[in-house]
């Protein structure tokens, strides 16, 4: 048990930073990947060919390769791209990005391809009668999108936006090769350094486990809030 | 659409915020789990042989350094895409290594060889005390048909993307069968939970691990060196960047000159591995 | 972009397709039989069993698959008592350590998915069985189970595809699965964008197969 102890015999601290980070990757990731919905949603919804076909392939290719594969591929070949578009706008000097930057948008990629079905979804469901009272009502498009149609998505879409979110709380431990010290890395440094891979493995998975109770426990509360009124 | 184009521009210009621009700062990757090439103390920092030397280097260079860590698989591809200017990772000079990056002259050297547990039936092979791979006289030859029947069939565990594991894949110790693990250290637990018939690294991170674990790690076999596994350690430098591999070989010959390697490489590996 | 390499990669990387479909099957089959098991303690009334089985899909679940083949693999290999049991002779091959990971992980979403399945069957075709004399037993054998696979091939074929992914960790402990092999490519070419999108496309050509397989099962399946 010492060898969790906060202060520098400890890794006690070093484990509680680390959990932090995989919380703050986590929420980043999920918001970064909302942002990806945001374009991506609309674009699946719309009735022009071409951009359906753009983001079906966003969606399917993200889901239907490794996390692995999609993370690695950002981190080696995402910066050359960014540095890339980056010169068209006129900026030659190379862009250094910060590991928590790499990792949150290469995890985002990953949350904003399942949120974008999750909205989808949610949205195809809502009965055609909303749009078209709205529709008939004379409300302005941006209008009736936020203030009739969102909520009633928010609340079907919370409980399989839970599910995204656990996709990405644990694929937060997949992002080590980005350098970043979230959980998995901390571990893994701990276990190599004490030679004791069993202990601190089991212990990193006590923190994703109460990581998940305490996510679980808030998303009810917030699915609570949501279905009132209904 | 000009709201696309402004939303991709704030995303950028955001990146661009968050991340900065070092002007004449020279940034070195190393990996830090390579004892005792370069590795971390208790509290995380980066400590080692070329941890030192870099920094000697650094001051005859008359630049700001900074000292990056890095994981080995992706050492030269980080190095390609800007991340650090420099390698100094216990990264041997190889002509397929040369193939992608440019070296700086050897500033040290490593043999390597191969662990086992004590006790088991490979030790007390009966070969040479070392052997040199670029000239395969009639001993090395010798020694390798040794190696090629001991180890056949047998596991040997190697880091990945290493010369220990292009040597194993050379064929010239015939149809091993190499298991290639992320780092090091997990070659050592490995090694030590009785998964690995042996194991080949460089000979100084064996004994540095059973000094450092207590576990009964023993060499056998020859030394390797030459051939596939190199010639020398140097620093690893882009391609275009020919200007920083100048500047780096003249800062080498001056600390060899002082003798600074020979004192640094005698702290850390009880011996001079100078070049 | 190089396309000499994309080629010349691809017989290496369809070979190790071979392997990641091997782990993907094997941890299936373990996978299902271990799920059905653990359905069926969760459904049961004893609150030992049923509480202990919601544990265990919790905890696999709750936790990255990573961690989990990391302590199967690693974990277990420190631990210096197991290296002298009968255990060893499995535990000691990355391989199989990777299939325990795996079978327990997708074992737990299974029973999950089966669980719900069960749970949603209308009580009135159990009762019906029942009024007409037949045992618990043959009901549950000829009844519930058929209807269950029916009612979960939609959720089983999605975890078949994450499992498929899963695989791609198996490289994390010395396998050389498809992500392995990717991986090895790579650090002797330097070349990660090539490599990993025909990678990527293998994996992707896989999941459209499973996919498809999927909904002909479905099709096949469904007589309303």
């Amino acid at each position: 048990m010492e060898l969790l102890a906060f202060g520098k015999t400890g890794w006690g601290d070093e484990l509680f930073y680390a959990t932090l980070m995989t919380i703050a990757v986590s929420i980043t990731a999920m918001l970064i990947g909302f942002l990806f919905s945001l374009i991506f949603t609309p674009l699946k919804l719309s009735n022009n060919k071409i951009l359906n076909f753009i983001a079906n392939s966003y969606t399917t290719v993200i889901r239907g390769v490794p996390e692995l594969l999609v993370i690695y591929l950002f981190f080696f070949g995402g910066s050359g791209a960014i540095m890339y578009v980056a010169s068209i706008f006129g900026y030659f000097e190379y862009i250094e990005i910060n590991a928590f930057i790499t990792g949150s948008v290469a995890i985002g990629i990953i949350s904003g391809a399942y949120s974008t079905e999750v909205f989808r979804g949610a949205i195809n469901s809502i009965d055609k009668g909303q749009f078209e009272a709205c529709k008939v009502l004379g409300f302005k498009k941006y209008i009736y999108f936020f203030k009739v149609i969102m909520p009633q998505m928010l609340r079907l879409a919370i409980p399989n936006l839970s599910n995204v979110w656990q996709i990405t709380l644990k694929d937060t431990s997949l992002i080590s090769v980005t350098g970043l010290v979230e959980i998995m890395r901390q571990s893994y440094i701990a276990a190599g350094s004490t030679r004791d891979p069993l202990f601190f493995y089991s212990f990193a998975a006590v923190l994703y486990l109460m990581l998940t109770f305490l996510s679980m426990k808030l998303i009810n509360k917030l699915e609570y809030k949501y279905s009132r009124g209904f | 659409m000009n709201i696309f184009k402004k939303t991709i521009l704030t995303v950028i210009l955001s990146f661009l915020l968050i991340g900065s621009a070092y002007a004449g700062k020279i940034k070195i990757g190393t990996e830090g789990a390579y004892p005792p090439w370069n590795s971390k103390d208790a509290s995380g920092k980066l400590i080692g042989f070329e941890v030192e030397l870099a920094w000697t280097l650094c001051r005859y260079i008359g630049e700001q350094c900074e000292i990056v860590e890095q994981d080995w698989d992706g050492m030269i591809p980080a190095l390609i895409m800007r991340k650090f200017d420099a390698i100094m990772a216990g990264m041997s000079i190889t002509a397929e290594r040369q193939k992608a990056i440019s070296f700086s002259q050897g500033y040290a050297d490593e043999v390597a060889s191969l662990a086992v547990i004590k006790g088991s039936p490979l030790e007390g092979m009966e070969t040479s005390e070392g052997i040199n791979l670029t000239k395969k006289t009639g001993a090395v030859k010798k020694d390798l048909k040794t190696l090629t029947s001991a180890l056949a069939g047998k596991t040997v565990c190697v880091q990945t993307a290493t010369i220990h594991q292009n040597f194993l894949e050379s064929g010239d110790v015939g149809k091993v069968n190499v298991r290639t693990y992320k780092t090091q250290d997990e070659v050592n637990l490995d090694l030590a939970a009785g998964r690995c018939d042996a194991a080949l690294a460089a000979a100084v991170a064996f004994s540095d691990y059973a000094e450092k674990s207590g576990k009964p790690v023993v060499l056998v076999g020859p030394t390797f060196s030459g051939g596939a596994f190199g010639n020398g350690v140097g620093v690893g430098i882009r391609k275009d960047d020919t200007e920083l591999l100048n500047t780096f070989n003249k800062a080498i010959n001056q600390a060899r000159n002082n003798g600074d390697i020979s004192r640094i490489a005698i702290k850390w590996f009880g011996f001079d591995a100078s070049m | 972009m190089d396309t000499g390499l994309m080629v010349a990669s691809l017989p290496k990387l369809l070979s190790a397709a071979v392997i990641t479909l091997k782990l993907l099957s094997l941890s299936l089959i373990f996978g299902l039989f271990i799920g059905l098991l653990f359905a069926i303690l969760r459904l049961n009334k004893n609150p030992l069993l049923n509480n202990f089985a919601y544990g265990y899909s919790y905890v696999f679940r709750g936790t990255p698959l990573l961690v989990q083949i990391f302590i199967i693999y690693f974990g277990l290999g420190q631990i210096e008592y197991l290296r002298s049991t009968i255990l060893w002779v499995v535990l000691k091959e990355p391989y199989w350590c990777a299939i325990i990971a795996f079978a327990l992980n997708t074992g737990a979403y299974t029973s999950e998915i089966l669980r719900s399945a069960f749970q949603t069957i209308k009580p009135g075709i159990i009762e019906a069985g029942k009024s007409l004399g037949i045992s618990n037993r043959i009901i549950f054998y000829k009844v519930q189970i058929p209807i269950a696979i029916k009612q979960s091939l939609p959720a089983y074929g999605n975890e078949i595809i994450l499992m498929m992914k899963g695989t791609s960790l198996a490289s994390t402990v010395t396998l050389m699965d498809l992500t392995g092999v990717a991986k090895y490519i790579i650090s002797t070419t330097f070349k990660p964008i090539e490599v990993f999108i025909v990678a990527g496309g293998i994996y992707l050509f896989m999941t459209f197969v499973i996919h498809n397989l999927i909904k002909y099962l479905e099709k096949k399946f469904s007589y309303q």
